[in-house]
């Protein structure tokens, strides 16, 4: 076994009983992302150099005994819309194609606390706008599952680069469904943690109100190791919550008898195909085998969650990227003819098709005249979306659904049909319309078959018992397969 | 009333708030240094950048809010107003769009010796842009230093309440002394402190109001009162020529001393405001509020009409005195402690004293000059223990030693003589030596008697009071 095989928690064990030196298991990374990144087209940046370098400084720091964070010395990869000083940070967009960052993001800063190694920036969709990973200005990143099919999106590359071993971790962000849907096409475990939990400084904001950084990992437990380093408040992000987080991996517990499991005909319903809708019911029948009760809950609005999420994404995203202009920094048109037209020419050579669209979409929604009839009744759908969810939480603790509705699809299947790329995002934008935490892990375990993914949404900070569940559920049915690469 | 029109105006005033940082981060709130010296990742707007509210900022607009009698809004919240201009990194500016901090509030000022209430819509809070630079220097290029960018703003919209330049600038000058009684605001208009947008519109008494425009680009309160005037000008002449007037945006050139069309009301851009994700709402407490409350001082425009009506100081010396915060605290202490006439108080501070400060660049309190010492002083000439004309040597020495009155007035050998005795003996020695001059006055030449006094003063070398000097001299020229 290779040593970019093994989990995060084993490693941080091996490299703590200095069975193995950080040096060496990042080299192992390395080569295995030379070995297959040409297939899976998983990274946009490699920082191979500095890498290294942070590798032999932790084995140093380790060698003189200082006592070390679990991730110490562990390869980590970083979605490209999360500001890494001084390392190109590009949005997966021709306007950011040179753009280094002069500060990190609050997530960076605690990862460099911890002494993670980071080895590159992870393909993306555009902005994060996108189901699919195509919308990259860059290159098309390949399931590693399957080489001809999407890997998901938008957090495609961090789940293709886990799933290949190109990583031992990575970071994403979730705004309606970008961590756990291409956790989910993937076959690994992502989290998309409660809003407020993770800052969001130095995230390049898509739509402020969703967007949330989380991890992804082969396993629970390493995803739950990543996501104890990540969150905490931040008194740069207004939005950030103030609380205390436990240590969730010392909460991983195999015992859910008691549990109440609720599931919602919502998520079940038209477009679901059979083979998802019987992995995830399989995957629920094994938690009520351990003593989960399972309980029909209702989520009515959840309907009118996906035009919902359209319009205050688009919304927020028409103002986050106004400032993409081409007067301070990023693409700026060669030839142009005063500021308007030079604005307008950055602007629509800057930006790809799928960016302009909610661009678009989202100038429309806050119009004047058109404020109240879109973006003011999405505001108020999410308020009553999220006291249906409320409700529900009085009598179940998580609720279990399909991440996506269907098997990844084949690329380039969707890209002329920008509606059906939009509605694979059903089953997960109500989570981030309503900012809860919800776990995305893999349910099916057969060579041969495409990865589905079963995904536990829970209440507000309750990451540690999608956790738990999912750890229990992952116990019992067996952890990660490689693909063959 | 301008040739059979009456006029309405409306403004708009901006006031940079005086904090040490900017609004949304921490970078120094300082004018005049470097260009994008003072600047960070987040005023600047670089991807993935977050505002975090200054705190100091809700309490200055608070305080503004409390001297212009607003309703404080508890729970108010911040928009974005969506623009693309290179000054704004973020190609929005967060601001307040439907409630703001403070709104529905009212400022007394006084116009011809006439109270006016003038109404103010709302106070809101918002950042202030970056600063484009144009020079030959730059090859047909635009610079823009962001130092200004994040620069914390208060926008206090008034009600279409006034009808003249005049009073337009009473209540702009009454805001900047309110702003700077408060502290809050260092009114250097040359730094640009405080702006302002002019809405004006006339019409024919007992017609409908008039179709208004609004006007750009007015940096100072003269240049208000030119741009006002000539607006009102050229929309009587639009009317007269039997045209009508458009709702339009025009920028006022001070220089030219005319204001140009910059888009029609059709062309008016679409802010397509919404609340600002990534701010909370702002919830300030009741108690903070009230707490604020009692740091309001008196303000200047109420301090102006008690000055005019309790102490019967003229309209110019008591607008002079209350507009400043060290003036009128001084006058303030001495009315407080005194028992002198408000008017001799008065007299010292806007003569001697605004003379040694003009003429020093001195502030009040780089002087040592006190409260307690002008009440000595108006006691000793009170008293008549020294002259007016020796209370302006002891005032000067006042200004620049910190001194006992009476020992000044020693040392300088200032002190009067009031002793009788000693009064008729100087008084019989210059009489007795100007025979003359005493049959002059004896004949019916009145002025002799100034001549006589004069010598009297002379021998006593000019400490004897004048006044009772002259009051001897005259009961002893009747008796002779």
């Amino acid at each position: 076994m290779e040593l970019f095989e093994n989990s995060a928690a084993k490693l941080s064990e091996m490299l703590n009983n200095k069975e193995i030196s950080s040096v060496e298991l990042t080299k192992s990374v390395f080569e295995r992302i030379k070995d297959t990144d040409d297939k899976v087209n998983a990274y946009l940046t490699l920082d191979e150099e500095n890498a290294l370098n942070k590798a032999a400084e932790v084995d140093k720091k380790r060698a003189a005994g200082e006592k070390l964070s679990p991730l110490a010395g562990i390869p980590i990869g970083i979605k490209d819309n999360i500001s890494t000083k001084g390392l190109r940070t590009t949005c997966a967009s021709r306007m950011l194609e040179s753009y280094e960052p002069p500060f990190d993001a609050s997530v960076m800063t605690k990862l460099r606390e911890a002494d993670a190694v980071v080895t590159g920036k992870l393909n993306m969709d555009e902005f994060a706008m996108g189901s699919s990973t195509e919308t990259s200005y860059f290159k098309k990143t390949k399931n590693p599952f399957d080489l001809e099919r999407i890997p998901g999106g938008s957090s495609g590359g961090s789940a293709a680069a886990v799933a290949a071993g190109e990583a031992v971790l990575a970071l994403g962000s979730d705004t309606g469904g970008s961590i756990r849907q291409p956790a989910s096409y993937c076959g690994v475990v992502g989290l998309k943690p409660t809003y407020g939990a993770v800052s969001r400084y130095g995230l390049v904001a898509f739509a402020s109100s969703l967007d949330q950084i989380g991890p992804l990992g082969r396993t629970v437990e390493d995803v739950a190791m990543l996501q104890s380093q990540i969150c905490g408040h931040d008194k740069m992000d207004a939005t950030s919550a103030y609380r205390e987080y436990p240590d969730y991996v010392g909460l991983l517990s195999e015992d859910v008898s008691g549990l109440r499991i609720g599931i919602a005909d919502e998520y079940f319903g038209e477009g679901v195909s059979d083979e998802v809708k019987t992995a995830v019911m399989n995957a629920v029948g094994e938690l009520e085998k351990r003593g989960a009760q399972v309980k029909h809950v209702s989520l009515p609005s959840t309907d009118y969650a996906l035009s919902s999420y359209y319009i205050i994404s688009s919304a927020e995203a028409s103002s986050n990227l106004a400032r993409f202009d081409g007067v301070r920094y990023g693409y700026r048109a060669k030839e142009y003819d005063g500021l308007v037209d030079m604005y307008e020419k950055t602007r629509s050579q800057g930006f790809g098709a799928e960016v302009k669209r909610r661009i678009m979409l989202g100038t429309f929604v806050l119009s004047s005249g058109f404020y109240d009839a879109y973006y003011k009744k999405a505001k108020l759908m999410q308020r009553r979306i999220s006291a249906e969810f409320s409700e529900v939480f009085k009598e179940v603790d998580v609720i279990a659904a399909p991440t996506v509705p269907t098997t990844a699809f084949k690329i380039g299947q969707n890209m002329d049909d920008p509606l059906k790329m939009y509605a694979t995002d059903i089953c997960t934008v109500t989570v981030n319309i309503a900012g809860l935490p919800a776990i995305s892990v893999p349910c099916v375990h057969e060579d041969g078959r495409l990865p589905i993914g079963l995904q536990l949404i829970g209440d507000r900070f309750a990451e540690d018992k999608l956790l738990s569940t999912a750890y229990a559920y992952e116990k019992t049915v067996g952890g990660f397969r490689f693909p063959k690469l | 009333m301008v040739k059979g029109y009456e006029v309405v105006i409306g403004l708009e005033t901006h006031a940079e708030l005086s904090t040490d940082s900017k609004i949304y981060c921490s970078c120094k709130n300082k004018f005049g240094l470097e260009v994008n010296s003072q600047v960070c990742p987040i005023c600047m707007g670089m991807p993935g950048t977050l505002p975090t509210l200054n705190e100091k900022v809700v309490d200055y607009a608070i305080k503004m809010g409390h001297a212009l009698n607003c309703t404080i809004n508890r729970i108010c919240k911040q928009d974005r107003k969506n623009y693309f201009y290179p000054d704004l990194p973020k190609a929005y500016q967060i601001s307040q769009s439907d409630v703001p901090l403070c709104e529905n509030g009212y400022v007394d000022i006084l116009v011809d010796g006439e109270e006016r209430r003038i109404g103010v819509t709302r106070i809101h809070i918002e950042e202030d842009a970056g600063k484009l630079l144009h020079s030959e220097r730059f090859n047909g290029d635009s610079l823009v230093d962001l130092n200004r960018c994040g620069v914390p703003l208060i926008e206090i919209v008034s009600e279409p309440d006034m009808r003249s330049s005049a009073e337009a600038k009473i209540y702009l000058e009454t805001l900047k002394s309110i702003l700077k009684y408060l502290d809050i605001c260092d009114c250097k208009m040359q730094e640009g402190s405080i702006r302002c947008d002019v809405n004006v519109s006339v019409h024919k008494p007992g017609e409908p109001l008039g179709t208004r425009t609004e006007m750009k680009n007015v940096n100072s309160f003269s240049a208000a009162v030119r741009g006002i005037d000539y607006e009102i000008n050229r929309q009587i002449e639009v009317l007269e020529a039997g045209g009508t007037i458009t709702q339009e945006t025009r920028r006022w050139d001070d220089v030219k001393g005319e204001s140009v069309s910059m888009r029609s009301k059709e062309d008016a851009q679409d802010y397509r405001y919404f609340p600002e994700p990534d701010l909370l709402t702002i919830v300030v407490e009741q108690s903070r509020i009230d707490e604020l409350k009692t740091q309001i001082p008196e303000l200047p425009n109420a301090k102006l009409l008690r000055y005019v009506r309790e102490y019967g100081i003229t309209l110019k010396e008591a607008t002079f005195v209350s507009e400043s915060v060290e003036l009128a605290g001084l006058f303030d202490e001495c009315m407080e402690k005194g028992s002198g006439a408000p008017k001799s108080y008065i007299s010292w501070i806007v003569g001697d004293l605004v003379k040694y400060l003009n003429d020093t660049g001195k502030t009040v309190d780089e002087t040592r000059i006190t409260a307690d010492k002008l009440i000595e002083l108006v006691d000793a000439i009170d008293k008549k223990t020294i002259s007016n004309a020796g209370g302006k040597k002891v005032f000067a020495v006042l200004l620049e030693q910190d001194k006992p009155v009476k020992d000044i007035i020693s040392e300088l050998g200032l002190a009067q003589v009031s002793d009788t005795a000693a009064l008729e003996r100087i008084a019989d020695e210059v009489l007795a030596a100007n025979e003359k001059s005493v049959n002059d006055f004896k004949n019916g030449k009145t002025n002799a008697l100034g001549f006589i006094v004069g010598q009297c003063m002379k021998a006593s070398k000019g400490k004897a009071n004048p006044a009772m000097m002259k009051e001897i001299i005259t009961k002893k020229l009747d008796e002779m």
